[in-house]
């Protein structure tokens, strides 16, 4: 009897039976099973280190990108040390006087706790991401005391995919310094044109709010005459690409709307002025 | 044996290539072929999937049990599948942001699994494995193939470097947005199989229905 010998004669008792036998496929498939769960596993725990640098790298990369930093010598981690990162309480506007640590909240991780998250009803949530994180991380440029630039993370739907990027304020918390998107997979050569450096171009020094503090910017279908009113409101379509060109309209109006960012953004410009 | 192991990477090439004669792995040749970067690392990762696939499952054919054959074949290349995919996000981030679900949908290619059931469950592991190269170079080719007439004339680039200068930044072409798209693939991969077999007519297939004319008086 098999059950009697040692384990080495087990598994070659195991082995040599008939590959037909039940109780062989029922051995081959947990063996298998065993020998592939520890090799997946493997990978994934020895290259998550690396893994999760590069997706922080990817990230403060952007944010130099959409600031202009990216120029300066010196590291990314070097260059992004001049940011200050700070935690928003978006429903207030005031800054998060909790003991999160801002550089490494997880928004996203966030969004999809119910504790740490509200659910948008439909006709909040314009720019499709179901909840809303109740903290945004942002990250401020300072020179001195006064701020050069704000760094807001954004995200919303477009045509397949939930673009996710980076919009850079300049100090006055109304003109865009720049928008770039760091996760996208709209269609390549169409709504993937939003990585187009001559379309992001149009971004930097646009408005955001009108004079009743309204959001204007928006993504407008075809070309934007630079001498019609309102022209520093709008921003050149993307050709063949009008619903990704919505989404980003939709996501930057939501984001700096009364549901996002509005309520800090008004709050900071107020404070400009004292 | 030696002119074995050369025919198992020669023949997939144009003879028997996967995607142009056995038509094989088409939803991936049109998904990453819109730039040829992409497709490359795809053509990476799908040759190294099907050759550790190929070898690993030959190693153990003797001890597949019949019943639970193609299980088994299934998670031997689903494991290998996720550890290409986690070595691809550690050490080509930029690569796999713009694979995205692709390099995990290697898993339902028609190819890997074709190889697998066809070949490595009868031959010795490094014939196998040999066989597994071929056929992943026969995919890249046309992988590559494609995606250079697609990037090239739909966007004027090869390999992300500007090649022909574009309407849109003051040059004379304007590109053509449709190559962009998945039904071009269609089209560059079926003018290609027509060429291929112009070129090597044993690979027409015989006409299923051969309509013939049938005269009354037969009939009666």
């Amino acid at each position: 009897m098999a059950e009697t010998n040692t384990k080495k004669g087990l598994l070659g008792g195991l082995l040599n039976l008939p590959n037909d036998d039940p109780k062989k496929t029922l051995f081959i498939a947990i063996l298998l099973c065993l020998i592939c769960s520890v090799m997946v596993s493997t990978a994934a725990v020895y290259l998550r280190p690396i893994q999760d640098d590069n997706k922080k790298d990817d990230i403060k990369k952007n944010i130099l990108a959409v600031t202009g930093l990216s120029d300066q010598a010196g590291t990314v981690d070097e260059i992004f040390s001049q940011f200050e990162v700070k935690l928003v309480d978006l429903s207030t506007g005031n800054y998060a006087d909790n003991n999160i640590d801002p550089v490494s909240y997880d928004q996203r991780a966030a969004a999809a706790d119910p504790q740490t998250s509200i659910k948008l009803d439909d006709k909040e949530d314009i720019a499709s991401i179901g909840r809303r994180a109740k903290y945004a991380p942002v990250y401020i440029l300072k020179d001195g005391d006064t701020i050069k630039q704000v760094v807001l993370p954004v995200h919303g739907y477009g045509l397949w995919s939930t673009l996710y990027g980076f919009l850079a304020l300049e100090g006055d918390f109304n003109t865009v310094r720049g928008l770039r998107f760091y996760e996208q997979a709209e269609t390549p050569g169409l709504g993937g044109e939003v990585d187009n450096p001559k379309w992001r171009a149009q971004w930097a020094g646009k408005k955001i709010f009108d004079a009743e503090g309204n959001v204007e910017i928006r993504v407008i279908r075809g070309h934007v005459e630079p001498n019609t009113v309102n022209a520093q409101y709008k921003v050149d379509g993307l050709s063949g690409a009008t619903l990704t060109s919505n989404g980003v309209t939709n996501l930057l109006q939501f984001w700096l709307g009364d549901e996002g960012f509005g309520p800090y953004l008004k709050k900071m410009h107020s404070e400009l002025g004292k | 044996m030696a002119s074995q192991a050369k025919n198992n990477v020669i023949d997939p090439l144009i003879d028997n290539n996967p995607i142009t004669l056995q038509v094989l792995g088409i939803c991936s040749a049109l998904a990453v072929t819109t730039n040829m970067t992409s497709a490359l690392i795809m053509s990476l990762a799908l040759t190294t999937v099907t050759a550790f696939s190929s070898a690993c499952i030959s190693a153990i054919r003797k001890h597949i049990p019949s019943s639970i054959r193609i299980i088994v074949q299934m998670t031997i290349i689903a494991s290998l599948v996720i550890i290409v995919d986690q070595i691809l996000k550690a050490y080509a981030f930029e690569a796999s942001k713009q694979l995205s679900v692709f390099v995990g949908l290697i898993i339902t290619n028609c190819i890997v699994l074709g190889r697998a059931e066809a070949y490595a469950m009868k031959n010795p592991p490094m014939l196998s494995f040999l066989d597994g190269i071929g056929n992943g170079l026969g995919y890249s080719l046309i992988l590559m193939l494609v995606a250079f007439c697609r990037e090239l004339l739909g966007a004027g680039k090869l390999f992300g470097h500007q090649v022909i200068p574009v309407a849109s930044d003051g040059g004379w072409y304007v590109p053509n947005g449709l190559m962009l798209l998945p039904p071009s693939a269609f089209f560059v991969i079926g003018l290609l199989i027509w060429a291929v077999r112009s070129w090597k007519k044993e690979q027409v297939e015989a006409p299923d229905y051969q309509i013939h004319q049938v005269h009354r008086t037969e009939v009666l």
